[in-house]
């Protein structure tokens, strides 16, 4: 959203390297590159974010021993990074035709000193904020599927970012319809 | 219980108890064994260790001077490193950090930066001159299960035992002397401590899962809590979908959990500190 974007390629299932295919399911990869620099530490943690998302919905079952591999590059940061990352891939993963048990989507929600939410906030909203939350929810009942938190909030203001975030989920997901309703009409 | 573990553990689950003897909410002894005297690093300046059941942790902490960032004149800095050594677990092998040692490297960090455990200010000794770095390296001699909550703890228990020594900057030379003899303890503003669960078939919470459990869980979540009841740190990589009121259960469990760590990392230190 805004002026962040990511850019989403799926590879797979394609066949996967004996160290690391698994017997039962498909092995997920996530590469992340930013856009400067060597993926440092950061990046790796962000992966490991967005593998376990993925796989939670990925059906990895009807594929064993393949590898899928996602990678993600950084065209430009302007805030709510994670949450764009999650939405490239959960698009990437509808593209390809991969078999999902649900869609999911990612929101960040910033809480100001003052106590207000702010859904995608820009990176100057961002600093200035007390804490940033961002969740994956999941199009089946809008469960968390995932939440990373920078900064400290109290339950209750969790709670609310939590209801926002679910709220804000419906308008994504009907964004995932209009666009893959565009490109298969033609 | 090797061929078929799920299936063993699902036989424990539904009588709301684990293998282990322990009820789904109960956590592991914990035993913390600080400073000096008892075991731990003595060239380090703090250390910690930690033990949760199983899992050791050892937290080392060495202070040395370094000069600022330009851009944040009065801010020293915390860099947090955590090791998992191959002789902790058969899945790491020898070489440069895995996936899961940087994840939690980052976790760390997070957790220090989002709770201002330590506010970067205090480590200043003279504004664009000279800062004080502290390298805190949490290792794990044994891994089973929930490294999280284990170095989180030995992070705490091995800060809380830095003692400082006092530097002064001569004014006439621009050095910097240190003096041995005259030490100070960290200001240490809050005490975050992390509490970490395992998802099981999209329905049960166990609390401080074992490596074998964390394996057959579809998901986990670490929840940070300091002592107001704030969360300092929500995370939860992906596995199946939690509803909210579960999340909050998990917060609850978490506030409890806070309590009685910090009344065990106390009394440890009221042990140790009349010497």
């Amino acid at each position: 959203p805004g002026d962040t974007s990511v850019l989403a390629g799926l590879y797979g299932p394609a066949e996967a390297k004996v160290s690391k295919e698994l017997p039962d399911r498909a092995a997920l990869e996530v590469l992340l590159r930013p856009k400067v620099g060597l993926p440092g530490v950061m990046e790796r943690s962000r992966e490991q974010l967005l593998r376990q998302t993925c796989e939670a919905v990925v059906l990895g079952v009807l594929h064993p021993r393949t590898a899928i591999t996602l990678v993600l590059q950084v065209l430009s940061d302007a805030g709510s990074l994670l949450s764009c990352c999650l939405n490239a891939a959960c698009m990437a993963l509808l593209d390809a035709g991969l078999p999902l048990a649900a869609l999911f989507c990612g929101v960040t929600c910033a809480l100001q000193p003052d106590g207000t939410i702010l859904l995608d906030p820009t990176a100057r909203q961002e600093q200035e904020a007390r804490a940033v939350l961002t969740f994956a929810i999941a199009s089946s009942e809008r469960k968390v599927l995932m939440a990373n938190t920078k900064g400290s909030c109290s339950v209750e203001e969790m709670q609310q970012c939590l209801a926002a975030a679910q709220r804000a989920a419906d308008t994504i997901f009907q964004f995932y319809r209009d666009s893959v309703r565009r490109r298969y009409s033609k | 219980r090797t061929v078929e573990p799920l299936e063993y553990y699902r036989r424990f689950l539904k009588e709301n108890c684990r293998p282990d003897g322990r009820e789904l909410g109960e956590f592991r002894t914990t035993t913390v064994n600080l400073g000096k005297c008892l075991c731990s690093i003595t060239t380090a300046d703090g250390s910690a260790l930690v033990k949760l059941g199983n899992t050791t942790v050892i937290c080392g902490v060495k202070a040395e001077l370094a000069a600022p960032a330009a851009d944040s004149a009065n801010k020293g800095y915390i860099v947090p490193n955590v090791e998992l050594p191959s002789l902790c677990a058969e899945r790491f092998r020898s070489g440069p950090p895995g996936e899961e040692a940087q994840a939690a490297s980052q976790f760390i960090a997070d957790v220090i930066e989002n709770s201002q455990m330590i506010v970067k200010e205090d480590l200043c000794i003279a504004s664009g001159k000279l800062v004080w770095v502290l390298y805190c390296d949490i290792i794990c001699l044994d891994y089973d299960g929930n490294l999280r909550d284990a170095s989180v703890f030995a992070l705490l228990a091995a800060l809380k035992n830095v003692q400082l020594p006092s530097v002064t900057i001569n004014e006439e030379t621009g050095l910097s002397e240190v003096n041995l003899k005259q030490k100070n303890p960290l200001i240490i503003r809050k005490h975050p401590v992390a509490t970490s669960f395992a998802v099981f078939d999209d329905t049960l919470l166990i609390v401080d899962p074992t490596a074998e459990e964390e394996d057959l869980a579809t998901g986990t979540v670490t929840i940070v809590t300091d002592e107001e009841g704030r969360l300092c740190s929500v995370h939860k990589p992906g596995g199946s979908p939690l509803t909210g009121a579960k999340l909050q259960d998990c917060i609850s469990r978490a506030i409890t959990r806070h309590k009685e760590v910090k009344k065990l990392i106390d009394k440890v230190i009221k042990s140790i500190t009349p010497k």
